[in-house]
């Protein structure tokens, strides 16, 4: 009787072992598939636009054969912007409105988080939400009036108009970003620097921007998304190409009328997606989580 | 003259709650104190108010003869060591102990003087370069406890320092900082819930409850002399017994306390005046475990056998716990790992009322 309980036990417990492998290997599988889509979907895009910046505008309108595969790659798309003058105009002008309004952003929203995160001033927690409820207004709703105010201090048709409106878009969720990473460092670590002799402003420096860093480079990523992808402000503000930027520039140069000049159009695609790309190699290897471990008792 | 003051102290929070109510405490140079007593006692507000880290709502704070109540804690020459260490994780070790130097602008050779020395002392000269991800829980204590003593301060404050690290270290790192003290002889004022911290460690313990101070003492005193039924309750080890009694006539005119019909305990002549005046009022026995022991037939005067049915019995090694239940309060005596207990069955006893206390069971106060 005891053996054949036994025996039930034991078989049932092969069973239970066999069906989680069987769900883990489900699990896998499902991860796969999902994953598979998700990569075909993302880079089909920049493959497509590949092929076309690599092929001449002969081939693009000759329109034989697969719209998949380059017959004569060429790199005259490159080569044609590369030289030209309103080209390197956009892409020098999309240079110094990112990188201003990422610094302008940065430090704005780095010295408000810790304002708002640590010093506990009577409103911070108002003011916080504030911040992030500002984020939710959608710029394309901000535009209309913010032309009125760009109007009276005279920067239409001005990139610097860009270097001041940016920030807006930005400074919100990078302070937002910013609170959570200083809210989750602990208070004794600006209590022992306090005791240690350093003033606020050193805590912050010394302690806060280093410790925070993968939260710092998630924030300045952002901001340099916003910046440089923006295409509706630029698009309204901005009429002459000696102003312009990478955006508005391409379409407003490259699209004649209804003449589409595919394989440039395509190539300064790819040529304008560069920076964001070595960006973000570069700062991912930085952007590690866990920085903070070892600090105090987890 | 480094010598700590508290004069009538209050902490009193938004809402009206108050956290320390009025507290007097006098530290005197070099003097290693520990501030002890249950969660929510005050002590740590105690603690952080002697740091600068809370505002005082009422009183005084004098630190090396000074009033500190509106002085920031950077001026304040203190060090702290806190709970969970509050390393710097991005810096290393020695980094981490020269941060206070650095801010002070002491020259570069100075501070790695200081340092080495610090390192020296605890033991953590190989890890001056890592960072403190790199080590474990009693090493980043260590560097936590170098960053505070390279400061050279006026007192060192430590908060709850040996909480986070388990049971073997605890006791390791608690012969360290008594020996450091030994070393540098800083005056410390120390936190910890733990009543064998603050036995072991201090000159004199403090124990706190309900933001008031119930007693300041050395260790012997409050396990010897316990003021309130408090702090005999919370110092020692399991904690002391307290029975409801009542103080009546014994035999050939002694005084007997009543613990229930079949225990009448005779009080020794020596407190018989001091019990006298207490007959025919309901009060509370205590007695530590210690002092209920297996039964011997050579007693000593103030020594009574008890007969007590064993609930539990304990074997620790050296000596074995043995839980009994006198109505319904529970019992527990410390006897001879040789004695014979087994649940069920009646244990003879000893009570060395030399040692017993008696206490007022409204006011708590040991009489």
């Amino acid at each position: 009787m005891s053996a054949t309980t036994l025996g039930a036990t034991r078989s049932a417990a092969v069973k239970r072992k066999t069906s989680l492998h069987r769900q883990r290997l489900w699990a896998l599988w499902g991860s796969y598939t999902a994953l598979a889509i998700f990569v075909v979907m993302f880079l089909v895009p920049p493959f497509y636009t590949l092929m076309t910046s690599l092929k001449s505008s002969a081939e693009i309108s000759a329109q034989t054969g697969s719209p998949w595969l380059v017959h004569h790659p060429t790199l005259e798309n490159f080569w044609y912007l590369i030289t030209y003058p309103n080209f390197q105009t956009y892409y020098l002008n999309s240079v110094i409105v990112t990188v201003l309004t990422v610094i302008i952003s940065m430090v704005i929203s780095i010295m408000a988080a810790f304002s708002l995160a640590r010093m506990g001033f009577w409103g911070s927690q108002a003011l916080s939400t504030g911040v992030f409820l500002t984020y939710l207004v959608p710029s394309s709703l901000l535009f209309i009036p913010l032309f009125q105010i760009v109007g009276m201090i005279g920067l239409i048709n001005n990139f610097w108009c860009l270097v001041l409106l940016y920030p807006t878009l930005a400074v919100p969720f990078c302070t937002w970003i910013m609170i959570g990473y200083f809210s989750s460092i602990p208070k004794e670590l600006d209590e022992a620097a306090l005791i240690d002799g350093a003033s606020y402003l050193q805590i912050l420096w010394k302690i806060f921007i280093p410790v925070a860093m993968p939260g710092i480079i998630a924030a300045t990523i952002f901001a340099f998304t916003v910046s440089w992808g923006a295409f509706l402000y630029p698009l309204a503000y901005l009429y002459t190409s000696n102003q312009m930027v990478l955006t508005v520039g391409i379409i407003s140069d490259l699209i004649r009328g209804d003449v589409f000049q595919w394989g440039k159009i395509m190539a300064a695609c790819l040529l304008a997606s560069l920076p964001p790309i070595v960006i973000y190699a570069f700062l991912m290897d930085y952007y590690v989580a866990g920085l903070t471990a070892g600090a105090t008792k987890g | 003259m480094s010598e700590v003051s508290c004069r009538k102290v209050v902490k009193e929070y938004d809402g009206g709650v108050q956290a320390v109510k009025g507290i007097d405490l006098e530290i005197a140079d070099h003097e290693f104190v520990v501030l002890v007593g249950p969660s929510g006692c005050g002590k740590s507000t105690t603690l952080r108010m002697i740091a600068g880290l809370e505002e005082i709502t009422g009183g005084e704070i004098w630190i090396g003869g000074d009033v500190v109540n509106d002085i920031p804690p950077r001026d304040r020459d203190i060090a702290m060591v806190f709970q969970n260490y509050a390393l710097y994780p991005h810096m290393s070790v020695f980094d981490n102990m020269a941060f206070g130097l650095k801010l002070r602008k002491f020259p570069k050779d100075e501070i790695k003087r200081r340092v080495d020395e610090a390192a020296r002392i605890l033991d953590i000269a190989p890890l001056l370069d890592r960072k403190p991800r790199a080590l474990s829980g009693g090493q980043r204590q260590r560097v936590a406890m170098g960053r505070a003593i390279v400061r050279n301060p006026k007192v060192f404050l430590f908060d709850e320092p040996l909480s986070n690290l388990d049971a073997k270290l605890r006791v390791q790192m608690r012969t360290e900082i008594k020996k450091v003290h030994q070393t540098v002889r800083t005056t410390t004022v120390y936190v910890t819930h733990d009543q064998i911290e603050a036995m072991t460690l201090a000159d004199r313990v403090v124990v706190m409850n309900h933001g008031v101070i119930e007693q300041v003492g050395t260790p012997n005193d409050l396990y010897h002399h316990p003021a309130t039924r408090f702090v005999a309750g919370f110092i020692g080890s399991p904690a002391m017994n307290f029975l409801p009694c009542s103080v009546q006539d014994g035999n050939n005119g002694t005084l007997a306390i009543k613990v229930s019909d079949s225990i009448v305990l005779p009080v020794p002549a020596s407190r018989a005046d001091r019990y006298g005046k207490f007959k025919g009022r309901e009060m509370v026995l205590g007695l530590r475990p210690e002092h209920l022991f297996e039964y011997h037939e050579q007693g000593k005067p103030g020594w009574t056998r008890v007969d007590l049915p064993v609930d539990v019995v304990e074997p620790m090694g050296m000596e074995t716990m043995v839980h009994f239940f006198v109505g319904s309060e529970p019992v527990c005596a410390r006897v001879d790992p040789a004695t014979h207990a087994e649940p069920g069955e009646v244990l003879p006893l000893t009570a060395d009322l030399n040692q017993m206390h008696l206490m007022e069971p409204g006011t708590g106060a040991v009489v």
